[in-house]
């Protein structure tokens, strides 16, 4: 093959200088956006091996030890965080309930951000009328009032974390797409597509090997920022009692559990509270972080 | 930081002017004053036609707009005069006699005669207004062939004025449980002129029910209606007992989350609540708060289940889940709201004088016992199966503690499926459902509100049972005059019943609330009703 | 014009949806005997073919009448709306004011101070508005304020101090995106030319925040504002319920789950009319404000 479109895409722009590099050096410095992301590692880590960390399972019921106050002493060892109302464990059910809000919120982010960038990179690659009729159509779905749609379907449908996945996704990806059209637009005209272009590549392998690696910065800020959006929607979705099954936890339904019993057993409220605030606050602060990493303006 | 300080406390600041300014007087303490009572009353009323509403949200405001022909006295539980002064019942138990008040008079002064109540039987009996509640008048002779349409001449009915205020009923089998069955809102009359000026008579859903169209013959006329906001009634002063009321009038407001309504009570917006988020009755009676108060109510929770799917189409292994629940545990650790475990599907306490006792014990050996006879020794090849209940918290606690026992003792494992309320009671009609959650709060106080559930082809029966002999137990018991003959044959049926557990009771409930201090002579009835017209209200 | 299909659209997408759902509107826990059944589905022409129901539904449409409630008997989706939107828009003003106030004035300040302590600080306490659900929020304000302090009621839409919190609370959620969008949009105008040339003539720092930087800086937010008036409805969906307020939101959710059709393909209908409407009025104020997209 020709040593010419061998080249790393991203040196043609900025040369000398890899801009993935150049970012996390910019993003180190952002101690807000490292504080978040070291929070998020941590917390991710603890909900992923934390079910084998406490001697409870996630639904052992100790019914006598009910609503239990943080510190209490159980059967096989220390409840830190109390008891819920029959009697399970809120450290480890906390844990399980953060592993599977994240995997919904990063599920249906993935949704989200497959049908966005396909989209758009396809109707901005292919320009001209169709890329016109499809963003109109992009215009025409922002006016739906999807939120309203999502309870509908939550209502009306057999529950499900996969439809919870897809319904989301599916209302996320709009803007998604926006981006990424924007994006390949500006890509479109630069000189090493235009290179590899004439050098009879097809448009799918080119947009895979040479536009999406060069608008990834963009992508990653926005789906940064999707993943606590979706987490909020989760919650909702459990305050109107669609959430996830019983006897399965997530962090919106553990919060919507410690809301009625904010006066009586306030640490059922408290600690799920502060645990979705602080990974919430910590998505948002690395998004912000990566954007600022992405586009340097000082 | 100067200004990012008066950025984020510049909001404070009329905050501050408010708490210098706050009202003096709470609404409660001004309806003590004035004579208006506040309640919280749970949903908002979705009608308010005597003849065609279903919940208790619109049953306790109907019952004070409109008087049937007697009421319960609430400490008693008798029959007591309402729109009937007096009333004499033949030997046979067949005929019923009731002479009206005499100076009953409807809200706009019309009087209340007996051919008000021939008309409105017709109404509700008619098929098309209908009515969930047209059975509550089968026992009237000739009712249920009325409804169904095979005629439509209503003299074939048991019902006639005699005179004015002369009002016969008759029967075609005795019912013990007449009187009892007269204090349900079906029986209420209605003013069939005005009806009318709003449509046909029977002609469901017209605006007649509007304040300022609804005339009826209760203590109290309705004021005003604003949705989601209260609803609004006074004193009605042609009563014939208005001279005893006290109370100048009463709002009621429909206020659905408990929390927010207990709150509402706290802050003193409330004299009275619907009910108590469950976590904090327990707050409430531990201090022994005299505005908390806690009464046995005439209902059931049980589980229901779904008799046509194998394995539970197999009575022992019926049995065994029904055995395995640890219903001590249930209400002492888990609803803890003063329920009582409920080993019989009737509610046991003071409301009849049907007692048959317990008809059962938590036994879970002789569950693991009849689990392995019906071939799935320590749960062994127990398939799946699904815990159904409509969406509520206490709901998903009881169903959480029930999938643990029965994992524990006998070593199941079942599913927990939450549905919208609509959806719910769908699923259960067509029986698409394993094992679901029920509630049954009885219409009167008679077992056979009851027992009459699951008869075979009962319109809430929904657990695909059906069974001969208990059919004909329920009817004989119904044709019996001599109540403790009577009574053993309900036991006899409810044993079976239990015995073949398409049903397993829980606890029988209670009704908890918050009252204020100042409300006095408040009743409310096992079966939801009440007396709103005894209460007094005293300033301290 | 195109709103006029986009909600052809909606109002078949809802249409079979609701009717595809288990779960009829007629429901109970007391059994409607098979006659009744009838007898209601008469009633309401729900006993004619489906196509049939959606071309009548359309005819009364076109003539302004969105039909009867099945569960609230005696009312009609028109009379609802009438009741009950009136609340909400209130309710969504005022979340809009806060989101407008608290969000602008901590995004302007957060500018003002890019990269210093206090711009953390401001960000962070912003954030938290988006970082704890509203049923969290309301719930725990109302414990304070209302139980604690006995500054408000705990519900209900009487008293003038009933707008207050609920106000707040659906506010502060978009006022943490309009800080941030502010202080984005003003920061990076802030290091453009023509404001350091403007701070180069003398002008005071406010001076030239106000002159040069406000003005494009707050464009982003306005194209916000879109989403954000969808997102006040959403928002005000809990909030209703946790304060008890008589608004559209609660009537939705609750009609929804009561499958009464008429009133949530006439309230989603409402909707979509309302989003159309705000996207209508953003691309015009922005059109209004932004001298390029005015040239094209």
């Amino acid at each position: 093959m020709n040593p010419v479109a061998e080249e790393k895409p991203t040196a043609v722009f900025l040369p000398g200088r890899n801009p993935m590099a150049e970012a996390w050096r910019r993003f180190r410095h952002n101690i807000p956006a490292m504080a978040g992301l070291i929070f998020l590692l941590g917390f991710l880590l603890l909900c992923l091996i934390g079910p084998w960390l406490t001697p409870f399972g996630f639904e052992e019921q100790n019914r006598s030890l009910g609503a239990a106050s943080p510190g209490t002493m159980g059967e096989a060892g220390r409840h830190w965080l109390g008891t819920d109302r029959l009697g399970r464990d809120l450290l480890t059910r906390l844990l399980h309930g953060g592993r599977l809000s994240f995997l919904v919120a990063v599920a249906a982010t993935m949704v989200s951000l497959f049908i966005g960038v396909t989209y758009g990179a396809i109707a901005a690659w292919c320009g001209g009328k169709r890329d016109a009729v499809m963003m109109r159509i992009v215009d025409l779905l922002y006016a739906l009032p999807f939120t309203v749609f999502l309870i509908l379907l939550m209502v009306i449908f057999e529950r499900s974390l996969l439809l919870l996945f897809i319904a989301i996704g599916a209302i996320e990806w709009l803007t998604m797409a926006r981006i990424v059209r924007g994006q390949v637009l500006v890509l479109k005209t630069r000189a090493f597509v235009e290179a590899a272009r004439s050098l009879g590549r097809r448009s799918s392998a080119l947009i895979l090997r040479h536009v999406l690696p060069n608008s990834m910065g963009p992508i990653i800020v926005y789906t940064t920022l999707t993943i606590p959006n979706v987490m909020l929607l989760e919650a909702f979705v459990s305050f109107l009692g669609l959430g996830v099954q019983a006897p399965q936890a997530s962090l919106g339904l553990l919060i919507n559990e410690g809301v009625s019993a904010m006066e009586s057993a306030p640490w059922l409220l408290f600690f799920p509270s502060v645990a979705f605030a602080l990974s919430l606050l910590s998505l948002n602060f690395v998004g912000d972080g990566l954007r600022d990493a992405f586009n340097p303006k000082e | 930081m100067i200004s990012a300080c008066r950025l984020f406390f510049f909001g404070l600041t009329p905050l501050l002017l408010l708490a210098a300014c706050g009202p003096s007087d709470t609404r409660v303490e001004e309806g003590n004053r004035t004579g208006i009572l506040h309640v919280g009353n749970g949903a908002e009323p979705s009608n308010l036609d005597p003849q065609t509403i279903t919940g208790l949200p619109e049953a306790k405001i109907v019952s004070t707009l409109f008087d049937g022909l007697v009421e319960l006295h609430p400490e008693t539980n008798e029959p007591v005069p309402a729109a009937a002064a007096s009333w004499e019942i033949s030997e046979d138990g067949l005929v019923y006699r009731f002479t009206l008040q005499p100076e009953g008079r409807w809200s706009n002064g019309d009087p209340v005669t007996a051919q008000d109540f021939v008309t409105s039987y017709r109404r509700k009996l008619s098929p098309r207004l209908g009515s969930r509640y047209a059975y509550m008048l089968y026992p009237l002779e000739g009712a249920e062939a009325f409804h169904r349409g095979e005629t439509d001449d209503f003299t074939t009915v048991g019902v006639t004025a005699l005179a004015d205020d002369q009002l016969e009923l008759r029967l075609h089998t005795p019912a013990a449980f007449l009187l009892d069955l007269l204090t349900h809102s079906s029986w209420f009359p209605v003013h069939a002129d005005t009806l009318e000026a709003f449509g046909d008579l029977d002609e469901p859903n017209t605006r007649w029910t509007r304040a300022g169209n609804l005339v009826g013959n209760g203590p109290f006329r309705l004021v005003s209606w604003r949705p989601e906001r209260f609803v609004q009634v006074e004193k009605n002063e042609h009563h014939w007992r208005s001279g005893e009321i006290s109370l100048q009038g009463i709002y009621f407001y429909p206020i659905s989350d408990p929390t927010t309504e207990e709150r509402e009570f706290r802050t003193g917006r409330l004299h009275i609540t619907n009910t108590i988020p469950p976590d904090r009755v327990a707050v409430y009676r531990d201090r022994n708060d005299p505005e908390f108060h806690s009464q046995p109510s005439f209902s059931t929770y049980y589980y229901r289940f779904n008799t046509t799917r194998p394995p539970l189409d197999n009575p022992k292994v019926r049995r065994a889940l029904k055995l395995a629940i640890d219903r001590e545990a249930i209400t002492k650790e888990v609803v803890r709201g003063g329920q009582q475990p409920a080993y019989s599907y009737v509610p046991q306490g003071d409301f009849t004088d049907y007692r048959p006792g317990p008809f059962f014990q938590y036994d879970p050996d002789e569950a693991r016992r009849l689990l392995a006879e019906a071939g799935f020794p320590e749960g062994e090849g127990f398939p799946t199966k699904e815990i159904l209940y409509n969406t509520m918290e206490t709901h998903r606690l009881v169903a959480e503690a029930i999938q643990d026992m029965w994992s524990e003792e006998l070593g199941i494992s079942v599913n927990l499926t939450n549905q919208e309320w609509q959806v719910y009671l769908e699923t259960q009609n067509r029986l698409q459902y394993d094992i679901s959650r029920s509630g049954w709060i009885g219409d009167y106080l008679d077992p056979n509100t009851f027992l009459d559930l699951m008869l075979t082809d009962g319109g809430n029966n929904r657990t695909g049972w059906a069974n001969e002999e208990y059919d004909e137990l329920i009817t004989q018991a119904n044709r019996e005059m001599n109540t403790a003959r009577r009574n053993e044959l309900f036991a006899e049926a409810e044993a079976l019943l239990l015995q073949e557990a398409p049903v397993a009771p829980i606890y029988f409930d209670r009704t908890n609330y918050l009252m204020s201090v100042s409300v006095q002579d408040y009743y409310t009835t096992p079966t939801g009703y009440r007396p709103y017209w005894r209460v007094n209200l005293v300033s301290e | 014009m195109e709103a006029i299909p986009t909600l052809l659209a909606v109002i078949t997408i809802t249409f079979f949806l609701l009717r595809l759902a288990p779960g009829g509107p007629f429901a109970d826990e007391r059994d409607l005997s098979p006659q009744a059944q009838a007898a209601m589905e008469a009633h309401y022409g729900l006993d004619q073919p489906l196509v049939m129901q959606y071309f009548r539904y359309l005819g009364n449409l076109a003539r302004g009448d969105l039909g009867p409630s099945f569960r609230y008997p005696t009312r009609t989706v028109n009379e609802i709306i009438v009741d009950h939107f009136p609340v909400s828009l209130e309710l969504g003003a005022w979340g809009l004011l806060v989101a407008l106030s608290l969000g602008l004035g901590a995004g302007l300040l957060a500018a003002a101070y890019r990269q210093r302590p206090q711009d953390h600080t401001i960000m962070t306490l912003a954030m938290v508005g988006i970082c704890l659900p509203t049923f969290v929020l309301g719930p725990f304000l109302v414990y304070i304020f209302s139980l604690q302090l006995g500054w408000f009621n705990v519900g209900g839409w009487s008293h003038w101090s009933d707008r207050i919190l609920p106000g707040f609370v659906l506010g502060s959620f978009f006022a943490a995106y309009v800080a941030r969008l502010t202080r984005n949009g003003v920061g990076e105008s802030v290091l453009m030319d023509y404001y350091r040339t403007a701070l180069a003539k003398g002008l005071s720092k406010r001076q030239a925040l106000w002159k040069h930087a406000l003005k494009p800086g707050i464009l982003p937010t306005i194209a916000f504002l879109g989403p954000a008036a969808a997102g006040l409805l959403t928002g005000s969906f809990v909030v209703e319920s946790v304060f008890n307020i008589p608004g559209l939101g609660q009537q939705f959710i609750n009609a929804a789950f009561g499958r009464d059709f008429t009133v949530v393909t006439g309230l989603v209908i409402l909707y979509a009319v309302l989003i159309l409407f705000f996207n209508l009025t953003v691309d015009f104020l922005q059109a209004l404000l932004d001298p390029k997209l005015r040239e094209s």
